[in-house]
């Protein structure tokens, strides 16, 4: 084997590395009952998120993709925790969430199923597809979306469920650095801004929940339906 | 060079209406930065009529027919809105919390320059964030008031709508890659039009299925319409005449948009998903709608119903069936916010939001009840008023287009709602009060609004200017192929 060959071969084995953990960290979120665990997995999630972006720029030899990395990186590693432990006070976060709309190894066997869902929804996409890192990323992507929906819906505290949106978008993220790797610059830093402004937008309407509600169990509020 | 005007405006009169100064000088300023909007919008809106597209950055920030109508209409209803806020806000806020005056009109300014941003940029990317920018300028406006309800409705808004974008995003990536796969074009809407036929059909339709729901949860369309009555009813009433009239039309207009792009492969059925979608809002809100207690929840059901109806239109395909889309869009957005301003004056004159506890509205308040009435019958479709109009023309073209089926079941559940929306309002307004209580008065600045929105909404029903005409056709055909 050539050595160009050698090392494109172990980029493809970091990136496959990177989105298998990827997906752990998706189910993790899903299975972490304190409110900071989840936190933590989220920025680890969006660590990997930008380890995919960096070795698929390598491998494309696209400075554009390192931006990618970078400005992942700095929102949502550095910027949003820091914004979301700012607004919050620190009991939010040691706060475990003991009752879940359905209980822990009952959500991970639909989290698998989801998963598999995610393959089954990108398999037909992939037929043709020669490169193996749109193979790899897109059902990973696809499923780290459809997991962090699960956890919107499952969770009852506010900020998990923060976590479980601003993970979905993580989701198509991960899809994006492999099947749109030269979307616009500007597109690029514009979702960026957007993702923080989500995070802002929900943890200060978190902290005003809390100061006029007196909790953060937004899953209890329902007064508001049909009769 | 207007589209240009038309999105420093708002961003201006955001950052101005922070400045402390008189009490005055932030409605004023808003009202006169939307106006300006308004009158910037009316000559892109005249050129697109004759067929010429309003280019400020090709492929960036152009404007053609279908975006200068969705434009027009922002920019009315934002005008009238922003007049109907001056009386409407100084009224529920506590005298001397000038701080929470002017951080209204900032917000205000911003979600208005949110939604003037989706129909003016042309590159898809960024009318996805355009789109999700619209639900988080507008969060802090839908809790406004503060209250436990406020909150709550804000929080399933934001949640179900982020969620919502989330899928929406990776639907439109999916149709970045199948462009970058059939060759280089720009990712506009025009772009994907002609480059849709060469891309592979299980793409298009992945990424169709992917922003149908993403977007349809923003716009309300069933079942992802959960969030909706709850946030058109919670929030101060000139937003929900920002949130129901034209914030839902613009999203549906990013979910139109799809149609000619995905008509290049008939294997996606996308009429058939239009329709079934539409139809079921329509039937879901129309059976809702009986069971309200709420007048503005009822407003917020029919708006679910309206966006089913045009969906519908939409789907069916013929010429003059988008014409009527195009129409209802029109007629909804003007009917809507009208409706919201009148059961602001009335939330103003009596207080409460319960329709039960509102009886004989026409001696308590009767500019209040006089257009609570024309609000529910313009709504609900009773001629001269024009969404009877639009209506009428999308159930002609359905019979003409052999759509007997779905045209049946849409004019089966337009009279449901309309029932449902016209007896409540009846009793409102003509029922017997339990007791007597003294006149009350709705600020100058509603009374204004509701000459200013009554205007389109009656003109519109019995005559139609051909500049508009021409407008409306032109946006139609380019709903097509």
């Amino acid at each position: 084997m050539t050595e160009p060959h050698m090392a494109l071969s172990v980029l493809t084995k970091l990136n496959s590395l990177s989105g298998g953990l990827f997906l752990l960290t998706a189910f993790g979120i899903i299975a972490m009952r304190q409110v900071l665990a989840s936190l933590n997995l989220f920025v680890f999630q969006s660590i990997l998120l930008a380890a995919s972006a960096c070795l698929l720029g390598f491998q494309h030899g696209s400075i554009h993709l390192f931006a990618v990395a970078g400005i992942t990186l700095l929102t949502k590693s550095i910027l949003i925790p820091f914004l979301l432990r700012r607004t919050l006070n620190q009991e939010v976060y040691a706060r475990r969430e003991i009752s879940q709309v359905l209980n822990i190894p009952t959500s991970l066997l639909i989290a698998v199923a989801l998963t598999i869902f995610a393959y089954f929804l990108s398999s037909p996409l992939l037929s043709g597809v020669v490169e193996p890192s749109v193979k790899f990323n897109l059902p990973i992507g696809m499923a780290g979306l459809l997991l962090g929906a699960y956890v919107v819906m499952v969770r009852r505290e506010a900020v998990p469920q923060v976590i479980g949106i601003l993970s979905m978008e993580n989701g198509a993220f991960f899809a994006s650095v492999s099947i749109a790797p030269d979307l616009p610059l500007i597109a690029e830093l514009a979702a960026a801004f957007d993702v923080l402004i989500i995070a802002v937008v929900m943890g200060l309407l978190t902290r005003r929940i809390h100061e006029r509600v007196g909790t953060t169990d937004v899953g209890r509020m329902t007064s508001l339906k049909e009769d | 060079m207007e589209l240009i005007y038309i999105l420093v405006i708002p961003a201006v009169t955001a950052g101005l209406s922070l400045v402390p100064a008189r009490r005055k000088s932030a409605p004023v300023l808003t009202m006169l930065g939307s106006l300006a909007v308004f009158i910037f919008s009316l000559p892109v809106a005249f050129r697109a009529g004759r067929g010429v597209e309003a280019v400020a950055i090709r492929n960036w920030i152009s404007c053609d027919s279908l975006g200068a109508l969705v434009l027009l209409l922002v920019a009315f209803v934002g005008f009238t809105a922003a007049v109907f806020s001056w009386g409407y806000i100084e009224k529920i806020v506590a005298a001397g919390n000038e701080r929470k005056i002017r951080r209204y009109y900032a917000l205000y300014n911003l979600f208005l320059w949110s939604m003037l941003a989706v129909p003016i940029l042309s590159q898809v990317a960024l009318v996805w964030i355009a789109v999700e920018l619209t639900t988080l300028l507008s969060v802090f406006l839908v809790s406004f008031e503060n209250t436990p309800e406020a909150l709550e409705a804000a929080w399933k808004y934001v949640v179900l709508t982020c969620m919502g974008a989330a899928f929406a995003l990776l639907g439109v990536l999916i149709l970045y890659w199948g462009m970058s796969i059939s060759g280089k074009g720009p990712f506009t809407w025009q772009g994907l039009v002609t480059a849709s036929p060469g891309i592979s059909p299980m793409l298009l339709k992945t990424s169709f299925l992917f922003i149908l729901i993403g977007f349809g949860t923003k716009a309300g369309l069933v079942p992802l319409h959960t969030w909706l009555p709850d946030a058109h009813s919670q929030a101060p009433s000139p937003v929900c005449a920002l949130l129901s009239g034209i914030e839902t039309t613009t999203v549906l207009y990013a979910i139109l948009r799809l149609l000619p792009i995905m008509q290049a492969a008939p294997s996606i059925h996308v009429e058939t998903w239009f329709m079934v979608f539409g139809l079921l809002s329509v039937g879901t809100a129309a059976f809702l709608l009986i069971q309200v207690k709420d007048y503005k929840r009822l407003f917020a059901f029919s708006t679910v119903e309206h966006m089913g109806i045009i969906l519908v239109a939409a789907g069916l395909g013929s010429s003059a069936a988008q014409y009527g889309a195009t129409f209802q869009m029109v007629s909804h957005a003007l009917s809507k916010s009208f409706c919201f301003f009148a059961a602001g004056s009335t939330l103003l004159s009596v207080g409460t939001r319960d329709i039960t506890a509102v009886r004989g509205l026409i001696r308590t308040s009767p500019v209040a009840a006089v257009a609570l009435m024309m609000g529910g019958l313009a709504i609900a479709g009773a001629p001269p008023f024009t969404v009877f109009l639009s209506e009428f023309f999308i159930l002609k073209a359905g019979l003409a287009s052999g759509h007997y089926l779905v045209t049946g079941l849409l004019a089966l559940f337009i009279v449901i709602a309309f029932c449902g929306i016209l007896f409540p309002i009846n009793r409102m307004v003509f029922g017997k009060p339990p007791e007597l209580t003294g006149r009350t008065t709705v600020p100058t600045t509603s009374i204004v609004t509701l000459v200013l929105a009554a205007i389109p909404v009656i003109l519109l029903g019995l005559y139609l200017p051909s500049p508009l005409h021409e407008l409306l056709r032109l946006a139609a055909a380019s709903l097509g192929r």
